[in-house]
């Protein structure tokens, strides 16, 4: 009953930011039918009466004291960085403008 | 030397017959012969190894008061950051990428003088059961080389069984510290969720992700355990208790009266018969230690599965969503006028594996709206339900225990293209993790028909880590006087070497 298409395997793609092949969208969508139909057998047990855990322990927002502590220097920061000028980051163009 | 275990190796560091440089420089050179064999490692890292192992030798000879596995050497797995150390997470998007910090886990295995060799080969970003998913490569399985060690961590624990280190750290999501360990013959541990910082982790699944030690004996992983163990600041779901007396455990090994639960549908149909064999026979020997053996039943297991494949994948395609190409990492197709997104998409589609871009768009496909209800939320249901099975059972017994996996190490290649064969793997080890309670895998012997290690598995309530290493201990202890030996050294693969 589930499955699903190459088009749809195209749009989750573009969600995720994943370039994909004609191949990989064709043989991925091809392995959902059996992995979907797998997966959905947790709607057997899932009734409305069941609470559902998101988390094993019993969370609530943990703070730190507001005070200034020790961090990474800039250097650190942009030592794995792919591009960095003037002790940024250097991104490529994130609005269309030219545009 | 490298045959001793790590409290023996801890003995004669305090006793003077060997020194951390000595003991770090065997092991290197054991990586030296063995490991173009069996690829356990990613990066070997002699000079800072050797560097810190005479630092700790120099507190020593200056009578400074130091941990119990101070000096002993560690293999680390490559989804841990090591300030300056490539860290890859067995990914292409990360070749390259040297960390500018070091995890809590690393900053304790350094506080407690644990000499760290390199890093481990695992599946990419931990998803998968047998190191093949690497991007560099499967590890291969010391007993039997064209076979897998297990995953994620194959790389540690196949560092372990081939004596490459003593003691190594790994990561448990779905079974990625136990599963390995039962395939290798070495035992693993994952701590209660929250034991041990997640900070500097490079996370999957964080509602499942936990770290844990690996090693040859219980004891070893014990004393590793209490080295990593302990609230930390820096990771808000780490739990702010003590840590559980695992060492004192490990050190008695007394079952008399304890109650173990087998668990009704973690046995029989599926599983190999000389899992079987070796399960039962284990059974005998902690029945003869004085341990009652009841049954218990936990129903909904069965769906541990399918809720595990909805659950990770959309954690992970959240949390992979930082592998952006912006700050760190690969980064493809930054030709003049390439916009932001579709450098992104060009390095994501490079940098990611098969395996980690179905589980990325399976995941987005289970969060998208108009299927939450019915898969992540009917998933996170189930959750409550395991949960709830768990804590039946344990108001009968004080451990539950069952094989760790259903079959022993299978063939590199065998299961590659088929994604439900290969999860298959994991479905006695899952539930542990969708409950957040300890689980520990140790050796129980081979599988008559094929030679080849089968894991026990034993389970314990949250913050009661220290039942399984009494059991586990219990257990070893039998073993190996039916033995006369460790299992290890039976290892086939690595004879002569």
């Amino acid at each position: 009953m589930s499955s699903l298409s190459r088009d749809d395997v195209a749009n989750l793609a573009r969600l995720a930011r994943i370039e994909m092949s004609e191949e990989e969208l064709v043989s991925l969508s091809n392995e959902f039918t059996v992995i979907l139909d797998a997966v959905a057998r947790v709607q057997e047990v899932a009734g409305a009466d069941v609470e559902p855990t998101s988390h094993p322990l019993p969370l609530r927002n943990v703070f730190r004291p507001d005070v200034v502590a020790p961090s990474l220097s800039p250097e650190d920061a942009l030592s794995g960085a792919p591009a960095a000028e003037e002790s940024r980051f250097r991104v490529p163009q994130i609005l269309g403008e030219e545009a | 030397m490298i045959h001793l275990s790590a409290a023996q190796m801890a003995a004669q560091l305090v006793s003077g017959a060997t020194t951390s440089v000595e003991l770090t420089q065997a092991h290197l050179n054991r990586i030296a012969s063995v490991d173009s064999d069996v690829h356990a490692f990613l990066f070997v890292d002699n000079e800072g190894a050797l560097k810190h192992a005479a630092e700790v030798d120099a507190k020593r000879v200056a009578g400074e008061k130091l941990a119990p596995l101070a000096g002993v050497p560690l293999a680390l797995k490559d989804v841990m950051t090591q300030k300056g150390i490539p860290t890859t997470a067995g990914s292409k998007i990360l070749e390259g990428w040297r960390p500018p910090y070091d995890s809590t886990v690393v900053a304790k295995l350094k506080a407690n003088d644990i000499v760290i060799l390199g890093k481990t080969n695992m599946d990419e970003f931990a998803m998968g059961s047998s190191t093949e998913n690497s991007a560099y490569g499967p590890t291969h399985n010391p007993w039997d080389l064209t076979r897998i060690p297990g995953g994620s961590g194959g790389g540690s624990s196949a560092a372990l069984a081939a004596f490459e280190a003593p003691l190594a750290i790994g990561t448990d999501t779905g079974g990625s510290i136990r599963q390995p360990a039962a395939v290798t013959g070495t035992v693993g541990v994952k701590p209660t969720y929250g034991a041990v910082s997640r900070y500097g982790l490079i996370a999957f699944s964080s509602s499942l992700d936990q770290a844990g030690p690996c090693a040859r004996t219980v004891l070893d992983a014990a004393l590793l355990h209490e080295a990593i163990a302990g609230h930390d600041p820096r990771d808000s779901t780490s739990i702010n208790a003590p840590v559980p007396e695992v060492v004192a455990a490990a050190k008695s090994g007394n079952v008399k009266g304890m109650k173990i639960g087998v668990v009704k549908e973690l046995n029989g149909a599926g599983y190999q018969s000389g899992v079987r064999t070796r399960f039962e026979e284990s059974l005998e020997l902690l029945a003869a230690a004085g341990a009652e053996i009841v049954e218990v039943s936990a129903p909904n297991f069965e769906y541990a599965l399918a809720a595990y494949y909805l659950i990770a994948p959309s954690e992970c395609s959240s949390n992979l969503a930082r592998f952006d190409a912006m700050r760190y990492g690969l980064r493809v197709g930054d030709v003049d006028g390439a916009s932001a997104e579709s450098v992104m998409n060009l390095t994501r589609e490079v940098g990611f594996g098969r395996e980690v871009k179905r589980r990325i768009i399976l995941g987005t496909y289970a969060l998208s709206s108009g299927y939450y209800d019915a898969y992540y939320g009917s998933a996170q249901k189930v959750r409550t339900l395991i949960t709830q099975d768990f804590n039946k059972a344990f108001e009968k017994c004080d451990v539950m225990v069952s094989p760790t996996c259903p079959t022993t190490a299978f063939k590199i290649g065998e299961k590659s293209n088929d994604p439900i064969a290969m999860y298959l793997n994991d479905i006695a080890t899952i539930p542990v993790n969708m409950a957040g309670i300890g689980g520990m895998s140790l050796p129980a012997g081979l599988a008559p028909e094929d030679g080849l290690p089968v894991g026990f598995q034993i389970m314990s309530p949250a913050m009661q880590d220290q039942r399984m290493y009494l059991v586990g201990a219990a257990l070893e202890a039998a073993l190996l006087s039916k033995w006369g030996a460790p299992l290890l050294s039976q290892a086939p693969a690595l004879a002569g070497k």
